[in-house]
Protein backbone atom coordinates (compact mmCIF):
# COMPACT_ATOMS: atom_id res chain seq x y z
CA UNK A 1 0.00 0.00 0.00
CA UNK A 2 0.99 3.60 -0.41
CA UNK A 3 1.69 5.61 2.65
CA UNK A 4 2.87 9.08 3.49
CA UNK A 5 6.44 7.87 3.78
CA UNK A 6 6.53 6.87 0.12
CA UNK A 7 9.17 9.10 -1.47
CA UNK A 8 7.57 10.53 -4.59
CA UNK A 9 10.80 11.72 -6.16
CA UNK A 10 12.93 8.61 -5.57
CA UNK A 11 12.83 5.67 -7.96
CA UNK A 12 14.97 2.57 -8.21
CA UNK A 13 17.69 3.98 -10.47
CA UNK A 14 16.41 7.49 -11.06
CA UNK A 15 15.15 10.51 -9.19
CA UNK A 16 13.09 13.59 -10.04
CA UNK A 17 14.75 16.92 -9.37
CA UNK A 18 14.46 20.61 -10.20
CA UNK A 19 16.17 22.35 -13.11
CA UNK A 20 19.88 23.12 -12.93
CA UNK A 21 19.89 26.08 -15.31
CA UNK A 22 23.58 25.98 -16.17
CA UNK A 23 24.31 22.27 -16.47
CA UNK A 24 20.97 20.97 -17.78
CA UNK A 25 20.76 23.54 -20.57
CA UNK A 26 24.02 22.24 -22.07
CA UNK A 27 22.63 18.69 -22.13
CA UNK A 28 19.15 19.57 -23.36
CA UNK A 29 20.77 21.61 -26.12
CA UNK A 30 22.49 18.41 -27.30
CA UNK A 31 19.16 16.56 -27.30
CA UNK A 32 17.62 19.17 -29.60
CA UNK A 33 20.30 18.30 -32.17
CA UNK A 34 18.85 14.76 -32.31
CA UNK A 35 15.97 15.25 -34.76
CA UNK A 36 14.64 11.72 -34.35
CA UNK A 37 14.27 12.24 -30.59
CA UNK A 38 12.63 15.65 -31.06
CA UNK A 39 10.13 14.24 -33.55
CA UNK A 40 9.15 11.55 -31.07
CA UNK A 41 8.72 14.13 -28.32
CA UNK A 42 7.09 17.13 -30.00
CA UNK A 43 4.69 17.98 -32.78
CA UNK A 44 6.37 21.40 -33.13
CA UNK A 45 9.11 21.42 -35.79
CA UNK A 46 12.44 19.99 -34.63
CA UNK A 47 15.26 22.54 -34.62
CA UNK A 48 18.69 22.66 -33.02
CA UNK A 49 18.75 25.00 -30.03
CA UNK A 50 21.65 26.56 -28.17
CA UNK A 51 22.06 26.23 -24.42
CA UNK A 52 21.22 29.94 -24.15
CA UNK A 53 17.87 29.33 -25.85
CA UNK A 54 17.17 26.40 -23.54
CA UNK A 55 17.93 28.60 -20.52
CA UNK A 56 15.36 31.14 -21.80
CA UNK A 57 12.86 28.28 -22.07
CA UNK A 58 13.59 27.26 -18.48
CA UNK A 59 12.83 30.80 -17.33
CA UNK A 60 9.55 30.77 -19.26
CA UNK A 61 8.72 27.36 -17.85
CA UNK A 62 9.36 28.38 -14.25
CA UNK A 63 7.32 31.54 -14.76
CA UNK A 64 4.46 29.42 -16.09
CA UNK A 65 4.72 27.01 -13.15
CA UNK A 66 4.54 29.95 -10.78
CA UNK A 67 1.71 31.84 -12.47
CA UNK A 68 -0.57 29.27 -14.08
CA UNK A 69 -0.47 26.58 -11.36
CA UNK A 70 -1.43 23.98 -13.95
CA UNK A 71 2.03 22.56 -14.69
CA UNK A 72 4.45 20.35 -12.75
CA UNK A 73 7.85 19.76 -14.33
CA UNK A 74 10.70 17.44 -13.29
CA UNK A 75 14.19 16.70 -14.44
CA UNK A 76 14.92 12.96 -14.44
CA UNK A 77 18.38 12.17 -13.04
CA UNK A 78 20.41 8.99 -12.63
CA UNK A 79 20.86 8.17 -8.96
CA UNK A 80 24.44 6.97 -9.48
CA UNK A 81 25.95 10.21 -10.78
CA UNK A 82 23.04 12.69 -10.83
CA UNK A 83 23.41 13.17 -14.59
CA UNK A 84 20.37 14.42 -16.50
CA UNK A 85 18.68 11.65 -18.48
CA UNK A 86 15.24 13.04 -19.26
CA UNK A 87 12.28 15.23 -18.40
CA UNK A 88 8.81 14.46 -17.07
CA UNK A 89 5.81 16.70 -16.58
CA UNK A 90 2.10 16.92 -15.91
CA UNK A 91 0.70 19.69 -18.09
CA UNK A 92 -2.51 21.54 -18.88
CA UNK A 93 -4.15 20.50 -15.62
CA UNK A 94 -7.82 21.45 -15.30
CA UNK A 95 -8.34 21.48 -11.55
CA UNK A 96 -12.12 21.71 -11.68
CA UNK A 97 -12.23 18.56 -13.82
CA UNK A 98 -9.27 16.72 -12.32
CA UNK A 99 -7.54 16.00 -15.62
CA UNK A 100 -4.13 16.65 -17.17
CA UNK A 101 -1.60 15.57 -19.80
CA UNK A 102 1.63 13.63 -19.22
CA UNK A 103 4.84 14.35 -21.12
CA UNK A 104 7.93 12.18 -20.71
CA UNK A 105 11.21 11.70 -22.54
CA UNK A 106 14.60 10.04 -22.07
CA UNK A 107 16.97 12.32 -23.96
CA UNK A 108 20.35 10.62 -24.13
CA UNK A 109 20.63 7.81 -26.66
CA UNK A 110 22.86 5.85 -24.27
CA UNK A 111 20.18 6.03 -21.56
CA UNK A 112 17.39 4.51 -23.66
CA UNK A 113 16.23 0.90 -23.44
CA UNK A 114 17.37 0.64 -19.83
CA UNK A 115 13.99 0.80 -18.15
CA UNK A 116 14.37 4.44 -17.11
CA UNK A 117 11.23 5.42 -19.02
CA UNK A 118 9.24 2.75 -17.19
CA UNK A 119 10.51 3.92 -13.82
CA UNK A 120 9.87 7.56 -14.69
CA UNK A 121 6.32 6.88 -15.85
CA UNK A 122 5.63 4.87 -12.70
CA UNK A 123 6.78 7.84 -10.60
CA UNK A 124 4.93 10.38 -12.73
CA UNK A 125 1.68 8.41 -12.41
CA UNK A 126 2.10 8.13 -8.68
CA UNK A 127 2.60 11.90 -8.55
CA UNK A 128 -0.39 12.65 -10.79
CA UNK A 129 -2.80 10.27 -9.04
CA UNK A 130 -1.60 10.15 -5.42
CA UNK A 131 -0.26 13.69 -4.99
CA UNK A 132 -2.21 15.87 -7.44
CA UNK A 133 -5.24 13.57 -6.97
CA UNK A 134 -6.18 13.84 -10.63
CA UNK A 135 -9.12 11.74 -11.79
CA UNK A 136 -7.55 10.94 -15.15
CA UNK A 137 -4.49 11.65 -17.30
CA UNK A 138 -3.96 11.70 -21.07
CA UNK A 139 -0.91 11.28 -23.29
CA UNK A 140 -0.62 12.27 -26.95
CA UNK A 141 1.50 10.03 -29.20
CA UNK A 142 2.17 10.18 -32.95
CA UNK A 143 1.38 6.83 -34.59
CA UNK A 144 5.06 6.26 -35.45
CA UNK A 145 6.19 6.34 -31.79
CA UNK A 146 5.75 2.65 -31.05
CA UNK A 147 8.03 2.70 -27.99
CA UNK A 148 5.80 5.23 -26.26
CA UNK A 149 2.64 3.31 -27.12
CA UNK A 150 4.07 0.06 -25.73
CA UNK A 151 5.09 1.82 -22.54
CA UNK A 152 1.67 3.41 -22.03
CA UNK A 153 -0.13 0.11 -22.68
CA UNK A 154 2.09 -1.58 -20.12
CA UNK A 155 0.67 0.79 -17.51
CA UNK A 156 -2.92 0.13 -18.56
CA UNK A 157 -3.48 3.20 -20.73
CA UNK A 158 -6.23 2.75 -23.29
CA UNK A 159 -6.14 4.39 -26.70
CA UNK A 160 -9.21 6.58 -26.58
CA UNK A 161 -8.89 8.79 -29.63
CA UNK A 162 -7.29 8.51 -33.06
CA UNK A 163 -7.03 11.96 -34.61
CA UNK A 164 -6.72 10.84 -38.24
CA UNK A 165 -3.92 12.38 -40.30
CA UNK A 166 -3.41 15.26 -37.90
CA UNK A 167 0.37 15.42 -38.32
CA UNK A 168 2.46 16.27 -41.39
CA UNK A 169 5.95 14.79 -41.54
CA UNK A 170 8.25 13.32 -44.20
CA UNK A 171 5.79 14.32 -46.89
CA UNK A 172 2.88 12.34 -45.54
CA UNK A 173 0.14 12.56 -42.94
CA UNK A 174 0.19 10.62 -39.67
CA UNK A 175 -2.44 9.91 -37.02
CA UNK A 176 -2.15 11.39 -33.56
CA UNK A 177 -3.24 8.96 -30.85
CA UNK A 178 -4.57 10.04 -27.48
CA UNK A 179 -4.20 7.57 -24.60
CA UNK A 180 -6.00 7.81 -21.27
CA UNK A 181 -5.75 6.26 -17.82
CA UNK A 182 -8.16 6.76 -14.91
CA UNK A 183 -7.13 7.01 -11.29
CA UNK A 184 -9.04 3.86 -10.22
CA UNK A 185 -7.63 1.86 -13.15
CA UNK A 186 -4.15 2.86 -12.03
CA UNK A 187 -4.86 2.09 -8.38
CA UNK A 188 -6.16 -1.38 -9.28
CA UNK A 189 -2.90 -2.43 -10.86
CA UNK A 190 -0.27 -0.15 -9.35
CA UNK A 191 2.52 -1.94 -7.52
CA UNK A 192 4.57 -0.11 -4.95
CA UNK B 1 -16.84 31.49 -56.93
CA UNK B 2 -18.97 30.94 -53.88
CA UNK B 3 -19.57 33.69 -51.33
CA UNK B 4 -17.37 32.64 -48.42
CA UNK B 5 -19.33 34.61 -45.86
CA UNK B 6 -22.94 33.86 -46.77
CA UNK B 7 -24.72 30.57 -46.08
CA UNK B 8 -28.37 29.62 -46.36
CA UNK B 9 -29.41 30.97 -42.96
CA UNK B 10 -26.50 33.02 -41.66
CA UNK B 11 -23.62 35.21 -42.70
CA UNK B 12 -20.18 35.79 -41.18
CA UNK B 13 -19.28 39.33 -40.11
CA UNK B 14 -16.99 40.82 -37.53
CA UNK B 15 -18.90 43.09 -35.18
CA UNK B 16 -17.28 46.05 -33.42
CA UNK B 17 -15.73 45.35 -29.99
CA UNK B 18 -18.54 47.35 -28.25
CA UNK B 19 -21.25 45.34 -29.98
CA UNK B 20 -19.53 42.01 -29.30
CA UNK B 21 -18.97 42.88 -25.64
CA UNK B 22 -22.63 43.90 -25.17
CA UNK B 23 -23.81 40.58 -26.59
CA UNK B 24 -21.24 38.44 -24.72
CA UNK B 25 -22.07 40.03 -21.38
CA UNK B 26 -25.67 38.89 -21.92
CA UNK B 27 -24.80 35.41 -23.30
CA UNK B 28 -22.37 34.56 -20.47
CA UNK B 29 -25.26 34.69 -17.95
CA UNK B 30 -26.69 31.55 -19.57
CA UNK B 31 -24.75 28.82 -17.76
CA UNK B 32 -26.25 26.07 -19.91
CA UNK B 33 -24.74 27.86 -22.90
CA UNK B 34 -21.36 28.09 -21.12
CA UNK B 35 -21.40 24.44 -20.14
CA UNK B 36 -22.18 23.34 -23.68
CA UNK B 37 -19.45 25.53 -25.13
CA UNK B 38 -16.60 25.00 -22.67
CA UNK B 39 -15.11 22.71 -20.02
CA UNK B 40 -13.67 25.48 -17.85
CA UNK B 41 -15.82 26.61 -14.94
CA UNK B 42 -18.34 29.26 -15.90
CA UNK B 43 -17.27 32.79 -15.06
CA UNK B 44 -18.75 36.29 -15.30
CA UNK B 45 -16.66 39.10 -16.78
CA UNK B 46 -17.43 42.80 -16.99
CA UNK B 47 -18.44 44.42 -20.25
CA UNK B 48 -15.33 46.61 -19.97
CA UNK B 49 -13.02 43.61 -19.63
CA UNK B 50 -14.64 41.72 -22.52
CA UNK B 51 -14.42 44.80 -24.73
CA UNK B 52 -10.72 45.11 -23.90
CA UNK B 53 -10.13 41.48 -24.99
CA UNK B 54 -11.80 42.14 -28.33
CA UNK B 55 -9.94 45.44 -28.73
CA UNK B 56 -6.65 43.71 -28.06
CA UNK B 57 -7.56 41.10 -30.67
CA UNK B 58 -8.09 43.79 -33.30
CA UNK B 59 -4.97 45.71 -32.25
CA UNK B 60 -2.87 42.57 -32.64
CA UNK B 61 -3.76 42.75 -36.32
CA UNK B 62 -3.63 39.89 -38.78
CA UNK B 63 -2.62 36.59 -37.23
CA UNK B 64 -2.55 33.78 -39.82
CA UNK B 65 -3.32 31.23 -37.11
CA UNK B 66 -6.37 32.88 -35.54
CA UNK B 67 -9.72 33.74 -37.18
CA UNK B 68 -12.88 35.13 -35.57
CA UNK B 69 -16.30 35.58 -37.04
CA UNK B 70 -19.52 37.06 -35.72
CA UNK B 71 -22.70 35.42 -36.98
CA UNK B 72 -25.85 37.21 -38.18
CA UNK B 73 -29.06 35.68 -39.47
CA UNK B 74 -29.92 36.44 -43.09
CA UNK B 75 -33.66 36.76 -42.46
CA UNK B 76 -33.74 39.14 -39.46
CA UNK B 77 -30.13 40.38 -39.52
CA UNK B 78 -29.92 39.34 -35.83
CA UNK B 79 -26.47 38.94 -34.27
CA UNK B 80 -26.81 35.46 -32.72
CA UNK B 81 -23.36 33.97 -32.14
CA UNK B 82 -19.73 33.51 -33.02
CA UNK B 83 -17.29 31.09 -34.61
CA UNK B 84 -13.53 30.99 -34.04
CA UNK B 85 -10.68 29.09 -35.70
CA UNK B 86 -7.32 28.18 -34.18
CA UNK B 87 -4.98 27.12 -36.98
CA UNK B 88 -1.76 25.09 -36.90
CA UNK B 89 -0.07 25.95 -40.19
CA UNK B 90 2.82 23.49 -39.69
CA UNK B 91 0.47 20.51 -39.62
CA UNK B 92 -2.24 22.11 -41.77
CA UNK B 93 -4.99 21.69 -39.20
CA UNK B 94 -7.66 23.98 -37.76
CA UNK B 95 -9.72 23.68 -34.57
CA UNK B 96 -13.15 25.26 -34.50
CA UNK B 97 -15.21 26.56 -31.61
CA UNK B 98 -18.65 28.07 -32.06
CA UNK B 99 -21.65 29.17 -30.07
CA UNK B 100 -25.15 30.50 -30.55
CA UNK B 101 -25.83 32.83 -27.63
CA UNK B 102 -29.43 33.60 -28.60
CA UNK B 103 -31.34 30.55 -27.41
CA UNK B 104 -34.34 30.97 -29.70
CA UNK B 105 -31.99 30.09 -32.58
CA UNK B 106 -30.98 26.72 -31.12
CA UNK B 107 -32.03 23.49 -32.88
CA UNK B 108 -33.07 25.18 -36.10
CA UNK B 109 -30.14 24.46 -38.39
CA UNK B 110 -28.22 27.69 -37.75
CA UNK B 111 -25.29 25.83 -36.18
CA UNK B 112 -25.01 23.45 -39.13
CA UNK B 113 -25.12 26.37 -41.54
CA UNK B 114 -22.32 28.09 -39.56
CA UNK B 115 -20.29 24.87 -39.70
CA UNK B 116 -20.72 24.51 -43.45
CA UNK B 117 -19.42 28.05 -43.95
CA UNK B 118 -16.56 27.26 -41.60
CA UNK B 119 -15.61 24.11 -43.54
CA UNK B 120 -15.69 26.04 -46.80
CA UNK B 121 -13.42 28.68 -45.27
CA UNK B 122 -10.97 26.14 -43.85
CA UNK B 123 -10.67 24.00 -46.97
CA UNK B 124 -11.38 26.40 -49.83
CA UNK B 125 -9.79 29.60 -48.49
CA UNK B 126 -7.16 28.55 -45.94
CA UNK B 127 -6.35 25.39 -47.91
CA UNK B 128 -5.88 23.22 -44.83
CA UNK B 129 -5.86 19.41 -44.64
CA UNK B 130 -7.94 18.86 -41.52
CA UNK B 131 -10.62 20.44 -39.33
CA UNK B 132 -11.07 19.27 -35.73
CA UNK B 133 -13.40 19.88 -32.82
CA UNK B 134 -14.33 18.62 -29.38
CA UNK B 135 -17.70 18.49 -27.64
CA UNK B 136 -19.32 17.18 -24.48
CA UNK B 137 -21.25 13.91 -24.56
CA UNK B 138 -24.22 15.71 -22.97
CA UNK B 139 -24.53 17.82 -26.12
CA UNK B 140 -26.25 15.38 -28.54
CA UNK B 141 -27.67 18.29 -30.55
CA UNK B 142 -24.15 19.37 -31.49
CA UNK B 143 -23.11 15.78 -32.24
CA UNK B 144 -25.97 15.34 -34.70
CA UNK B 145 -25.21 18.64 -36.36
CA UNK B 146 -21.51 17.83 -36.81
CA UNK B 147 -22.28 14.33 -38.13
CA UNK B 148 -24.62 15.92 -40.64
CA UNK B 149 -21.76 18.17 -41.72
CA UNK B 150 -19.53 15.15 -42.42
CA UNK B 151 -17.41 15.03 -39.26
CA UNK B 152 -16.37 11.59 -38.05
CA UNK B 153 -16.24 10.65 -34.39
CA UNK B 154 -12.59 9.79 -33.72
CA UNK B 155 -12.85 8.81 -30.08
CA UNK B 156 -13.75 9.97 -26.62
CA UNK B 157 -11.68 10.81 -23.56
CA UNK B 158 -13.46 8.83 -20.87
CA UNK B 159 -14.89 10.63 -17.84
CA UNK B 160 -12.96 13.71 -18.85
CA UNK B 161 -14.88 16.37 -17.00
CA UNK B 162 -17.04 16.75 -13.92
CA UNK B 163 -20.51 18.23 -14.30
CA UNK B 164 -23.07 18.36 -11.50
CA UNK B 165 -21.31 15.54 -9.65
CA UNK B 166 -20.99 13.17 -12.63
CA UNK B 167 -18.03 12.45 -14.84
CA UNK B 168 -18.75 12.86 -18.55
CA UNK B 169 -16.82 12.03 -21.71
CA UNK B 170 -15.39 14.52 -24.17
CA UNK B 171 -15.96 13.55 -27.80
CA UNK B 172 -13.45 14.35 -30.55
CA UNK B 173 -14.32 14.71 -34.22
CA UNK B 174 -12.49 15.48 -37.43
CA UNK B 175 -13.02 15.93 -41.13
CA UNK B 176 -10.28 15.66 -43.77
CA UNK B 177 -9.94 17.80 -46.83
CA UNK B 178 -10.62 14.86 -49.19
CA UNK B 179 -13.78 13.94 -47.31
CA UNK B 180 -15.06 17.49 -47.58
CA UNK B 181 -14.22 17.70 -51.30
CA UNK B 182 -16.06 14.46 -51.91
CA UNK B 183 -19.12 15.81 -50.09
CA UNK B 184 -19.03 18.95 -52.24
CA UNK B 185 -18.98 16.86 -55.42
CA UNK B 186 -21.95 14.87 -54.13
CA UNK B 187 -23.91 18.07 -53.55
CA UNK B 188 -23.10 19.56 -56.93
CA UNK B 189 -24.26 16.50 -58.90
Amino acid sequence: MFDIQTQLYEGQDIRFGPIDHEKDSEIESKWTHDSEFMRMMETAPARPMSAAMIRKQYEKLEKQVEESKNLYHFMIRAKTDDRLIGTASVQRIEWANGNGFLHLGIGGAEDRRKGYGTQALQMLLRFAFAELNLFRVSAIVPEYNETAMALLKKFGFIQEVCRRKALERDGRRWDLCVFGLLNDEWRDQAQV
Amino acid sequence: MKDLFRGELVRFTLEEPEVRAKAEVRWQRDTEFNRLADSDPSQLSSEKKIKEWFEKQSEDGFNPERYSFSVRTLAEDRYIGFLGLWVNLIHSEAWVGLGIGEREFWSKGYGSDMMKLCQQYVFAELGLQRLSLGLHEYNPRALRSYEKCGFRLEGRTRKDIMREGSRTDTLWMGILRDEWLQMQQGENQ
